[in-house]
């Protein structure tokens, strides 16, 4: 790579060399020099199959790990000679269009075939599960909104679950926070998948679906900007209840997005599900099976593409979950097409649930009435020195939270997303995790890929539907 | 106080909660996993540096660090999880990966962030921090605020 002197000077100008002329001549020699080492990417490396152990490679071929190295080595048309010229490793990314973030895939081709895939995270971290423990509880919500930034209600309801078991007042939350929670965390699930069919549809050639996609989850955003004041990032859900109450006019709000979006798709079903060039696309491509996908740790819809009719909402009940009529929708092949079609099914079973919310939404308090926890009211404050006092206290310093650690996993639109956290009786965490599911189902991408075409591995990404921000946090 | 596959078993705020030794750990994760808890949902680090005297039960000498794995048991529908301690002076755990290959990439992250090394994974790297990254962020002794600035000679 290194371009010398001497380099430049010998004739025998290949295209490649005139492009390092180029770069050389376009760039001082010297401060290229440091230049480059200063952005290697280091020695996370596809390396030859000659240097890799027999684990990492059945990894990397995407094996099912639990079979013996024997089976494994007869998996794919592998070449014998690890030498084998025929071989290329090319980069997808972390630039680039399909692959939804900054996510890097190295990928071994024979020709157009897929033989090896490494996905290479980290382009996003910022570190926020280190900010977690300066922010206090009451804080906690701006950072974890931001990690998968597609759902961020179910990220707040999640780490608002785990505080509220910490405090032992999860039995205590007003019906009506909890009621308004689900309501939230639905419309999330809608917004998101919304946006899967404008990137799946995207990625696939279906530009038109991009916009539509799009448009109709901008309709579900200005719903929540009317009630949370943001369009994302809303710290909405916060220990204790909801930040605020319902605003005036909320159920005619919700009864519009439930007239206005099941014709549209509809439309997508003409679009998309019934269209033979996405069908092709799609089917057959990207195939996990059950016991993978599982050892894999995968969650929500990738594992109910195998068939396994696993979903935390009605497996292990959340909020009001239980009370809910509602069916999990489960696949029957694995691949992209089945997780194309559940999402779009789970967008009409979400309305399902909202419906009966809007049924069931009871009246009453919207937060917690604990001192502890909840700060006093605005009015309250002109005329009560306590009040004022308690209200400092509860935002400069935060509420204790009592010693020990739990976890708490929810479903959210890409799977289990889980809050664990450990505290020592202060007002921050002392240890925050988000288990999020993109960075667990990630891991999948080498076995849906192997034997594959490079075009499907833009297929097989977008139907993962990874959300980098919640990958990397 | 009832003991799984002869390790103590807390109760945290009405979850379970299995505390195995080091040496323990590999064979009540498979114990486990043939029991029905098929599934490793989650694997993290703790580094408990300014926080030695949590509770724990009898028995357990704690440690600087803790490897905590969430377990799910898919037909069953319930969870459990184990907590290991693990010394500063030879941070070294054995891995999952064999029996739960879905735990590659959390014993890495925890590997990234803690320094703690997983015996038997197959490409324990960085994951998250640049390769040549100098140091494990999340340890409590990695302070905030006095991280050097990258790239900056790069070319302008």
């Amino acid at each position: 790579m290194a371009t010398t002197e001497e380099d430049l000077t010998s004739g025998g100008a290949t295209a490649l060399d005139e492009v390092e002329r180029r770069v050389a001549a376009a760039v001082e020699p010297s401060s290229y020099a440091v230049f480059v080492p200063n952005t290697d990417e280091g020695a996370q490396l596809l390396k030859p199959r000659s240097q890799t152990t027999a684990k990492g490679l059945m990894r990397e071929v995407g094996s099912v790990l639990r079979m013996s190295e024997a089976e494994a080595a007869l998996l794919g048309d592998l070449p014998d000679d690890p030498e084998d010229d025929q071989t290329m490793v090319i980069n997808m990314g972390p630039q680039h269009p399909s692959t939804h973030g900054v996510l890097r895939l190295m990928l071994e081709m024979q020709g157009e075939e897929v033989l090896r895939c490494k996905p290479i995270i980290g382009y996003l971290h910022t570190g926020m599960e280190k900010t977690a423990e300066s922010l206090t509880y009451m804080q906690g919500g701006t950072n974890v909104t931001r990690m998968d930034y597609l759902s961020p209600l179910n990220n707040e309801l999640v780490f608002s679950m785990a505080v509220e078991q910490l405090l032992g007042i999860s039995d205590d939350i007003p019906e009506r926070a909890t009621w308004i929670r689900m309501l939230m965390s639905e419309l999330n699930r809608i917004a998101s998948h919304l946006l899967f069919m404008a990137t799946n549809g995207m990625d696939l050639g279906a530009v038109s679906m991009m916009i539509y996609g799009w448009r109709e989850r901008e309709e579900v955003l200005r719903f929540f900007q009317e009630v949370t004041g943001l369009r994302m990032n809303h710290n909405y859900i916060r220990p204790g209840g909801v930040a605020a109450d319902l605003p005036a006019g909320w159920r005619d709000g919700v009864l519009r997005l439930l007239d206005l979006i099941p014709p549209r798709l509809d439309e997508y079903d003409i679009l998309l599900t019934g269209q033979p060039i996405f069908r092709e696309r799609l089917q057959g491509v990207g195939v996990i099976t059950p016991n993978e996908a599982l050892a894999l740790g995968a969650t929500g819809p990738i594992v109910r593409s195998t068939g396994v009719p696993w979903d935390l909402r009605r497996d292990i009940p959340y909020l009001h979950y239980d009370e809910m009529d509602f069916d999990v929708i489960v696949g029957s092949y694995g691949d992209a097409f089945d997780r194309y079609a559940i999402r779009l099914a789970e967008i009409r079973e979400s309305m399902r649930i909202v419906r009966q919310i809007l049924d069931k939404m009871p009246l009453g308090d919207y937060r917690i009435q604990d001192k502890k926890v909840t700060p006093p009211p605005r009015a309250r404050i002109d005329e009560s020195m306590e009040a004022l006092i308690h209200h400092f206290k509860i935002f400069t310093e935060g509420f204790k939270v009592p010693e020990g650690e739990v976890y708490v996993g929810i479903e959210s639109p890409r799977g289990e997303i889980g809050c664990y956290i450990a505290s020592d009786g202060s007002p921050t965490p002392y240890r925050m995790h988000m288990r999020d599911a993109s960075f667990t189902n990630i891991q999948c991408l080498p076995h849906m890929m192997r034997g594959g075409l490079v075009a499907d591995a833009v297929a097989v990404i977008s139907s993962v539907d990874p959300v980098l921000g919640g990958v990397d946090r | 106080m009832n003991d799984i596959h002869g390790c103590p078993v807390t109760d945290s705020r009405g979850q379970e909660v299995i505390h195995p030794t080091r040496e323990q750990y590999l064979d009540v994760a498979k114990s486990l996993a043939d029991e029905g808890y098929t599934v490793a949902v989650d694997l993290c680090g703790v580094d408990y540096l300014l926080y030695m005297n949590r509770p724990l039960p009898e028995g357990i000498v704690p440690e600087r660090f803790e490897v905590v794995v969430q377990l799910l048991d898919i037909g069953d529908r319930k969870r459990t999880r184990l907590r290991v301690q693990v010394p500063e002076s030879d941070p070294v755990v054995a891995s999952l990966f064999d029996l739960h290959p879905g735990t590659e990439a959390p014993e890495r992250e925890t590997f990234d962030m803690f320094g703690i090394s997983f015996d038997g994974h197959p490409d324990l790297t960085r994951i998250l921090m640049p390769e040549d990254w100098e140091g494990h962020p999340l340890r409590k002794d990695y302070d905030i605020g006095s991280i050097p600035v990258q790239f900056k000679e790069a070319h302008a």
